[in-house]
């Protein structure tokens, strides 16, 4: 099994809503706490497993806002993993799951220099590593019902934009999404090999500015005008 | 890279150490005159192994969770830190057990103390080469992902060793010896030739961009949002930014302390001088340390909105 996740960037509305769930479960989940620092004070700061950032792409008038919520990705290739000289972190054979053993890292912050998704944060109390679960204890949790067994950020996304599934089952609805969508691994060329896949915006026509003609026109436009006013 | 002073410091002085203790047991054990004298040996074996220890020391204050450390030793087959760990202990027993053969029979040490001291130069070698090899291998930061780090960490630490080696044997001797005084000229300038290759290599324009790390490749990319009003783990770790002016600056200080000023004062060669000449230099270390993690552009930095790094 290789178990991750694919997001819309088509669709993500850039809500927070995955991140807060994340935060949610996770504080209390195997890697808890997630804690903040002064997180009512005038500088917070706190260890969260997804953040979500915006972008402009393009030049006006054809520019887009494109939201990218950004987790650990799961990579083939971790170096996360090989550089960690105590042998907490690291990476599950039986599903491609990457994790952080918290009674074994000493917080010397090597994997998260190896990160190139700035997946891994510091836990700014604990000064342990803490990153992305991909909520194993939800997804593996036989007491909750089948269709909950997904990771909370999946769950919460209003807007549906986040997938979770097998990427080794061709038939799996991540793949096709992946093969039907052209899917994207973000920094492919430095060779982690990212699992997360990423769906470019679909292809929309431009906004057209209508251009009024004749007197009648001129008059609705004239009134229009007023009318705004 | 935020530049943790306990990484200077440990970098700086413990390659300063093994630089030194591999250049003693070298020239003592090939038999040259000068090291053929019983307190330079030991005084220098001391020194090393206080700086060396020191650095170790210090490697463990920027460990935010330091009571894990003794786990360190456990994964040597993948990565660099752990093997830097592994051999760093691996060479205390071989120094000691040369240093005592040194202790009690002067400079005529017995084989099995000789055959200690030539592990203990090797082993010297192997942790420096360790050491640079956890930064040469991240290929997120192009700045340090290069042949080049090993090579500047190995003539910086053997600098710096042959600077100490100097010192030591003038305040030994009251007069320098040609032989120690050209090996230390002569490894100041292998050290500058292999930093100002290094600056000039580090301007050349990287493969990755904002653009290949959204995917957007056909567009332009501009970063709108962070997604948090305040600096989190990654800005305060790799957001670190200083001025493209006051990074040259700094460049030209450390490049003048750190080599000429001290090529300089070995070529007038008084014990006052020399000492001044080695004070330098691990400043000079210091700031160059400083300029290595400043200089150094994670490639996280893009999706906080660098258009390149
Ligand atoms: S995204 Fe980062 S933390 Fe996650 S597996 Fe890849 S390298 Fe490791
Ligand atoms: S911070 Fe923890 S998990 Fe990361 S490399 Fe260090 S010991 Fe391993
Ligand atoms: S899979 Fe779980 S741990 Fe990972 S980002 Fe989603 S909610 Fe957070």
């Amino acid at each position: 099994m290789k178990l991750g996740l694919v997001v819309d960037l088509d669709t993500c509305v850039g809500c927070h809503g995955c991140a807060t769930a994340c935060k949610q479960w996770n504080t209390s989940g195997t890697i808890g706490p997630l804690s903040d620092k002064d997180p009512y004070g005038k500088d917070p700061n706190g260890a969260w497993l997804n953040r979500i950032r915006t972008y402009e792409v393009g030049d006006t008038p054809n520019s887009k806002t494109v939201h990218m919520p950004m987790s650990c990705m799961h990579c083939e290739d971790a170096a996360c993993v090989t550089v960690c000289p105590t042998g907490a972190s690291y990476k599950r054979s039986e599903d491609g799951i990457v994790l952080v053993d918290q009674d074994k890292c000493m917080g010397c912050n090597l994997c998260a220099w190896a990160c190139p998704y700035g997946a891994r944060e510091l836990d700014p109390n604990e000064g342990t590593m803490k990153k992305c679960t991909l909520c194993v204890d939800r997804i593996y949790d036989e007491k909750l019902p089948e269709d909950e067994r997904k990771p909370a950020c999946v769950l919460t996304c209003p807007t549906k934009s986040r997938t979770f599934g097998d990427f080794d089952d061709p038939n799996s609805e991540v793949s096709k999404l992946v093969r039907e969508r052209a899917g994207k691994q973000l920094m492919p060329e430095l060779g982690y090999n990212p699992v997360n896949t990423y769906l470019p915006p679909r292809n929309k026509p431009v906004a057209v500015k209508y251009e009024t003609t004749g007197i009648a026109g001129k008059v609705k436009g004239w009134v229009n005008k007023v009318i705004a006013r | 890279m935020h530049p943790a002073f306990s990484v200077l410091i440990f970098t700086v002085v413990s390659g300063a150490g093994y630089g030194l203790i591999f250049l003693t047991i070298l020239g003592h054990l090939s038999g040259l005159a000068v090291l053929q004298n019983q307190s330079l040996l030991l005084s220098s074996g001391v020194l090393s192994l206080v700086m060396i220890s020191g650095g170790l020391l210090s490697s463990t204050l920027h460990l935010a969770n330091p009571k894990n450390a003794w786990r360190a030793f456990s994964r040597f087959k993948t990565s660099w830190l752990s093997r830097e760990a592994v051999f760093a202990i691996l060479f205390y027993p071989f120094a000691l057990l040369y240093l005592i053969g040194v202790w009690m029979q002067g400079a005529e040490i017995a084989a099995v103390f000789s055959l200690a001291g030539w592990v203990a130069a090797v082993l010297a070698m192997i942790t420096l080469f360790c050491t640079s090899m956890i930064y040469a291998s991240l290929k997120t930061i192009r700045q340090w992902n290069s042949a080049l780090t090993p090579v500047s960490y190995l003539a910086l630490g053997l600098m710096s060793g042959g600077v100490l080696l100097l010192m030591l044997q003038i305040m030994v001797d009251d007069t320098a010896s040609d032989v120690l005084k050209n090996v230390a000229l002569a490894l100041l300038c292998v050290g500058v030739t292999v930093k100002v290759i290094y600056f000039f290599w580090i301007g050349k324009p990287s493969g990755s961009s904002i653009k290949t790390a959204t995917g957007f490749t056909q567009a332009s990319v501009r970063l709108l949002d962070q997604g948090h009003s305040s600096n989190g783990f990654l800005n305060n770790e790799f957001g670190y930014t200083v001025s493209a002016n006051k990074l040259l600056r700094i460049r030209f200080l450390a490049v003048a302390v750190a080599f000429f000023l001290p090529m300089l004062l070995v070529c007038l060669s008084g014990p006052f001088a020399l000492v001044i000449a080695t004070l330098a230099m691990l400043a000079g270390l210091l700031a160059e340390r400083w300029l290595f993690f400043a200089e150094a552009r994670h490639v996280v930095r893009m999706f906080h909105g660098d258009q390149s790094v």
